[in-house]
């Protein structure tokens, strides 16, 4: 693996020797606090994929356009300075086909969902809305039978 | 202007948390969804930590009159569970799964792994212009 685990081995999981349980609680605090100042501070829920559809002309609602292209640039820059700072970040992405198909059905199951990982999964789960909570079951579910199925093919990705 | 300026601010903070958990990394979050092969938990952390924080806000936002760098609360008011929320997030987890991207990384990894980046969300572009021009009530 390219970027050494953040956890170290005394804490690691057993069983789970590639798992970094430690990044994830690190940067899920972090992604918590945008989530929160976003909340707190601008008074909007921090979905991507509708703030993006924003950025993009293509929503009519949510925070004012000139706002949702500040958050959405936002994104790249406090990677670009985690990575600087950190050395931490860099992935490795599937071919582009696929990259392609994914991006056009998260596009449009986002917005006819209303929402993302972010929107449901965070904001919304904590916020115990009945709608997010079944948002977030469904497409973890769907995302582990895309894998099953992809895998049964023998469909890297 | 201030308004512009905790809006960039939120967003850095967001994709410097992305990158920090391991979320740019497609490898990690197909690991999670991998459930029946070399499952990899890391995502579970995420969410949890993510989740507890963001909770604690919402505990705090009903004292709040209005929002420390805005007029008012625009929050999400609907209760109903339609089809279009199930459906779309059905689809939406079809892509995560294909890529192991969401919306999010995909803005993040702009400045990582920009080429990747770029398709993925010229194809998430695609299919959002597709949703305006179909299904957008």
């Amino acid at each position: 693996m390219a970027v050494p685990l953040l956890t170290p081995d005394w804490l690691q999981i057993p069983g789970f020797p590639g798992a970094d349980p430690l990044a994830g609680v690190l940067g899920g605090a972090l992604i918590g606090l945008a989530a929160s100042f976003t909340l707190l501070g601008l008074g909007r829920v921090a979905g991507v994929s509708g703030i993006a559809a924003r950025a993009f002309g293509l929503s009519g609602e949510g925070m004012p356009r000139s706002m949702a292209v500040l958050f959405i640039l936002g994104l790249p820059v406090g990677a670009a300075i985690l990575n600087l700072l950190t050395g931490r970040g860099a992935g490795s992405f599937p071919e582009w086909p696929f990259l392609l198909v994914a991006g056009v059905v998260v596009g449009f199951g986002t917005r006819l969902g209303s929402g993302c990982t972010s929107g449901h999964g965070v904001c919304g789960v904590s916020r115990l809305s009945a709608r997010s909570i079944v948002a977030t079951v469904t497409f973890i579910f769907t995302g582990i039978v895309t894998i099953l199925i992809m895998r049964a093919l023998g469909v890297a990705g | 202007m201030r308004n512009l300026v905790s809006a960039l601010f939120a967003g850095a903070l967001f994709g410097a948390g992305l990158a920090l958990s391991g979320m740019t990394d497609p490898m990690r979050v197909r690991g999670f969804l991998d459930l029946f092969g070399e499952w990899d938990p890391t995502l579970v952390f995420v969410m949890g930590s993510a989740l507890l924080v963001t909770a604690i806000a919402w505990r705090i936002q009903p004292a709040m009159a209005r929002p420390l760098f805005g007029e008012k609360f625009s929050l999400p008011t609907r209760k109903d569970l339609d089809s279009r929320l199930i459906t779309g997030a059905a689809l939406f987890g079809v892509g995560w799964g294909i890529a192991g991207v969401c919306p999010g990384p995909g803005f993040a990894a702009l400045a990582l792994v920009p080429v990747a980046a770029v398709i993925f969300l010229g194809g998430m572009l695609g299919g959002m212009i597709l949703f305006r021009f179909t299904f957008d009530k």
